[in-house]
């Protein structure tokens, strides 16, 4: 694949002197002046637009265009043409996907592709292996009632530990709530993953969130919020406070195939193209949004774009935009509406430049973001894109969007039985004939990399090594009561200190009703 | 932000254009548009992006280009901003300033005459300010970009062309103080923002009829300055609440409960609060006037607390 364009080393500065003006620099109260010259403001103005954030030069300057083919409307000048034609809503062919090893572990003729020591690959073997266990041993413990709540990464393993594998402990990592892995590599634990699940005094979050809602500052890794896809513009914020600090990293962040319907996946994307922010977009494709599957999700090739459906899901009419203009879901279900009556009519609705966007990895293109889909269960071919796609962000201050396909094998969570809207069939033949780690395990063996030996010795070590994080969790003390007030602020209130000593009484005056495991502080 | 180099400001057009109501004007020429930076219109979104920018290391001024603009950013203020620092075990921390014009303006219409304090008052992790003069705007705003909590400032769409001499020299107002406006003897009013005025107004008229009513401009929305206001219950024994939101679930309503559970011995009368009514702010002139409250009511209130 290679890396596009040439790399960009022009520093940027935010003071007017630094830059060379074909006319002098006014200082800031000349500007509001009446008196200066339009055409001269309109110099300055469009150089001060993009004097501290620069990157590739926007497509407005067309080459050997003739000037009476051209129009030039603001946003840049276009060829016009007397032939209407629309643009299709989907391509002649889905966009391609990359991929080196094959599904025997074998690599793939003629494949290029970044070179993995066999430190690092035995390293991303075991992490997968471990992340394997770890999620399989917990997800019993749920069942067994020692946790009150558990979600798999179940086949997406190669995703987890991959991109990980190609990060650095600067880059800031936004998950959503399916990427353990990626702490996991950074080297949280075992038992750091049993204390937050058990909820126990040592746990980083003080036992306020549920089971998997890791979060660990030391590990560049911003604590899970149950909500789908508000990361995603964190992330971009985190990467544009990396830009303001000229730091040698980017922001990446994680979300399914269904948070990208979310109005922030769309604004994110969108911003971070405006901002030429350095953040990598990975979107974990796994075919569910708990039970409904991307055809129902979206009508694009993928994330990266997408295909047409054959399901009854109803088909709207209208191309629409997460844009937050409120009128234009008020169109969709007007149209709905129109299609239940079978009314030969249909909805209009109108809106300004906010952008409307078809697809994922194809909505890249839509929102100005370069993208790429890869296979999510290949852990090298993921390896080298993440690989490269850093290089770019960074230091071509560019948002990079990864559609990684892959399937969801476990069930959406503990609370879910996916066999109710799933074939067990489908779900046993991904789990079994398309599993990654066992992909992966074939290419390390077939490089003298691993044995079976070393196969059964590693899962059973790490599989008493979870079952002791687990025992030891489960003893561990809980966080006092008074772990409930503070944090809210950066001090308590004088309303918080108020309602901290009525609890702290009630709980006195009428002990047998409050858990007794829980410490109480005098 | 000359004196902190992680202070930025994002928002729809506060860059070049200088903000809706002028309050980043010259910024973005003097600190680059990166610091000072235009975004495209996704309130939710760009709320987001100031959150985890926070998160980093970033102290953003996030400005709705009116308050009411921020229910769309309810989301990320509510489950994010007020969250995070809890959910993290204190890890991870959001000193944001969501700041902006909001309040009954000049025929803005019901949308944009909303009264986000109203709905913003319950989430737990936030802080609220009102800022009503250039004095305390000014300290306010300093005290807030310093905080290590996420703070709302609320400004208010009619005071930005107050004129005031203010020192030149580093101030701050503390954010969890009630400002005594108008020391008196008789009557406690309790207001904010712009009912400031209106109270300061009706005063004036009291004072002519003998009154001698004590104003406090409560500022702190959340949480409230009870040992300020307590101070003046104690010394007047009756309370008058003038407010700009809606008579149901607003910053009154809030305050009438708080003051009658930790104060009841000392009232005299029960509370007043004259707020709003429960109407989409109408477009029409008179109508719009109608819907908040003048000096005339305050007056008369007063009137029928002190019998």
């Amino acid at each position: 694949m290679g890396l596009l364009g040439v790399i960009n080393l022009i520093p940027w500065s935010s003071s007017l002197s630094h830059r060379e003006f074909s006319v002098t620099a006014p200082n800031a109260q000349t500007l509001g002046d009446s008196d200066t010259d339009l055409s001269i403001r309109a110099t300055l103005f469009s150089s001060f637009r993009f004097m501290s954030t620069k990157a590739e030069k926007q497509l407005d300057s067309l080459p050997n265009a003739d000037d009476n083919k051209v129009l030039d409307f603001p946003g840049g000048k276009v060829r016009f043409t007397p032939e209407m034609k629309f643009i299709s809503e989907s391509p002649e062919e889905r966009a391609h996907c990359y991929r080196i090893l094959d599904e025997e572990g074998q690599l793939i003729m003629g494949s290029n592709f970044v070179q993995v020591s066999e430190e690092l690959a035995v390293k991303m073997y075991r992490d997968m292996v471990t992340l394997q266990t770890m999620d399989t041993i917990f997800y019993e413990a749920q069942r067994q009632g020692r946790i009150s709540f558990y979600l798999t990464t179940i086949g997406e393993e190669a995703i987890n530990i991959a991109t990980a594998a190609a990060l650095t402990i600067d880059d800031h990592v936004f998950p959503q709530y399916r990427e353990p892995g990626v702490l996991l590599w950074r080297g949280f634990t075992l038992q750091e993953f049993a204390n937050q699940c058990f909820g126990n005094r040592a746990d980083y979050g003080k036992g306020r969130q549920m089971p998997i809602h890791y979060g660990s500052n030391k590990h560049n890794y911003f604590t899970v919020s149950s909500t789908i896809a508000t990361q995603i513009p964190h992330a971009v914020g985190a990467a544009y406070s990396l830009k303001m600090d000229r730091k040698k990293a980017c922001a990446v962040t994680y979300f399914g195939d269904g948070g990208t319907s979310e109005g922030d996946f769309h604004a994110a994307l969108n911003f971070a193209a405006v901002m030429e922010a350095p953040v990598i977009f990975v979107c974990r494709n796994n075919g569910w949004a708990i039970s409904t599957p991307t055809s129902d999700q979206f009508r694009s090739d993928g994330v990266v774009v997408r295909g047409r459906a054959l399901h009854w899901s109803f088909e709207v009419n209208i191309a629409t935009a997460s844009d937050g203009s409120t009128q234009i879901p008020h169109a969709v279900g007007a149209a709905y509406s129109l299609k239940m009556d079978r009314k030969k009519a249909c909805a209009v609705t109108y809106f300004g430049d906010g952008g409307t966007s078809d697809g994922v990895v194809v909505r890249g293109r839509a929102y100005g973001v370069r993208s790429i889909r890869v296979d999510g269960n290949d852990p090298l071919a993921i390896y080298g894109v993440v690989h490269a796609a850093r290089e770019m962000s960074i230091s071509e201050n560019r948002p990079i969007l990864i559609e990684a396909l892959t399937y969801r094998v476990g069930h959406h969570s503990t609370s879910d039985d996916s066999t109710k809207y799933r074939l067990a069939d489908e779900i046993e033949w991904w789990k079994m004939a398309r599993d990654p780690v066992t992909r992966f395990r074939k290419w390390i063996e077939s490089n003298g990399w691993w044995s079976s030996e070393a196969e059964s010795q590693f899962r059973s070590s790490v599989r008493i090594q979870l079952l002791h994080a687990i025992q030891v969790a489960e003893k561990a003390e809980k966080p006092p009561a008074t772990e409930m007030f503070t944090d809210v602020y950066d001090v308590p209130p004088s309303n918080l200190q108020e309602q901290e000593k009525l609890l702290k009484e009630t709980i006195k005056r009428h002990p047998q009703d409050y858990p007794s495991d829980v410490p109480v502080p005098a | 932000m000359e004196r902190d180099p992680t202070v930025c400001v994002m928002g729809e057009d506060v860059g070049h254009y200088g903000g809706s109501y002028k309050v980043t004007k010259g910024m973005a020429e003097k600190f680059g548009d990166l610091r000072v930076l235009d975004t495209p219109i996704a309130e939710n979104s760009f709320t987001g992006m100031g959150i985890g920018a926070a998160m980093s290391g970033l102290r953003p001024i996030i400005e709705g280009m009116n308050m009411g603009f921020l229910l769309l950013a309810f989301n990320q203020i509510s489950n994010n901003c007020g969250m995070l620092h809890y959910t993290s075990g204190g890890q991870f921390k959001i000193p944001v300033v969501i700041r902006g014009p909001g309040g009954v303006g000049r025929q803005l219409g019901a949308e944009h005459s909303q009264r986000l304090e109203s709905y913003f008052q319950s989430i737990p992790g936030i802080q609220m300010v009102a800022c009503s003069t250039p004095y305390n705007a000014k300290g306010l705003m300093k005290a807030a970009i310093r905080s290590e909590n996420p703070v709302i400032l609320f400004e208010h769409v009619l005071l930005y062309n107050l004129k005031e001499r203010i020192p030149d020299e580093e101030y701050i107002c503390s954010l969890e103080e009630a400002e005594m406006v108008r020391p008196g003897e008789h009557v406690t009013i309790l207001t904010y923002s712009r009912m400031r005025y209106h109270v300061m107004q009706a005063a004036k008229t009291l004072v002519n009829k003998g009154y001698d009513p004590e104003v406090i401009d409560i500022r702190s929305l959340k949480p409230f300055d009870l040992h300020t206001i307590g101070n003046s219950v104690r010394k007047t024994h009756r309370v008058l609440i003038v407010e700009e939101c809606m008579r149901t679930g607003g910053i009154g309503a809030s305050l009438t409960a708080a003051i009658t559970e930790n104060f009841h011995d000392y009232l005299d009368a029960p509370i007043i609060c004259l707020s709003s009514q429960d109407v989409p702010t109408p477009y029409a002139g008179t109508l719009e006037e109608w819907t908040v409250v003048q000096p005339a009511q305050i007056v008369t209130a007063v009137e029928k607390l002190c019998q």
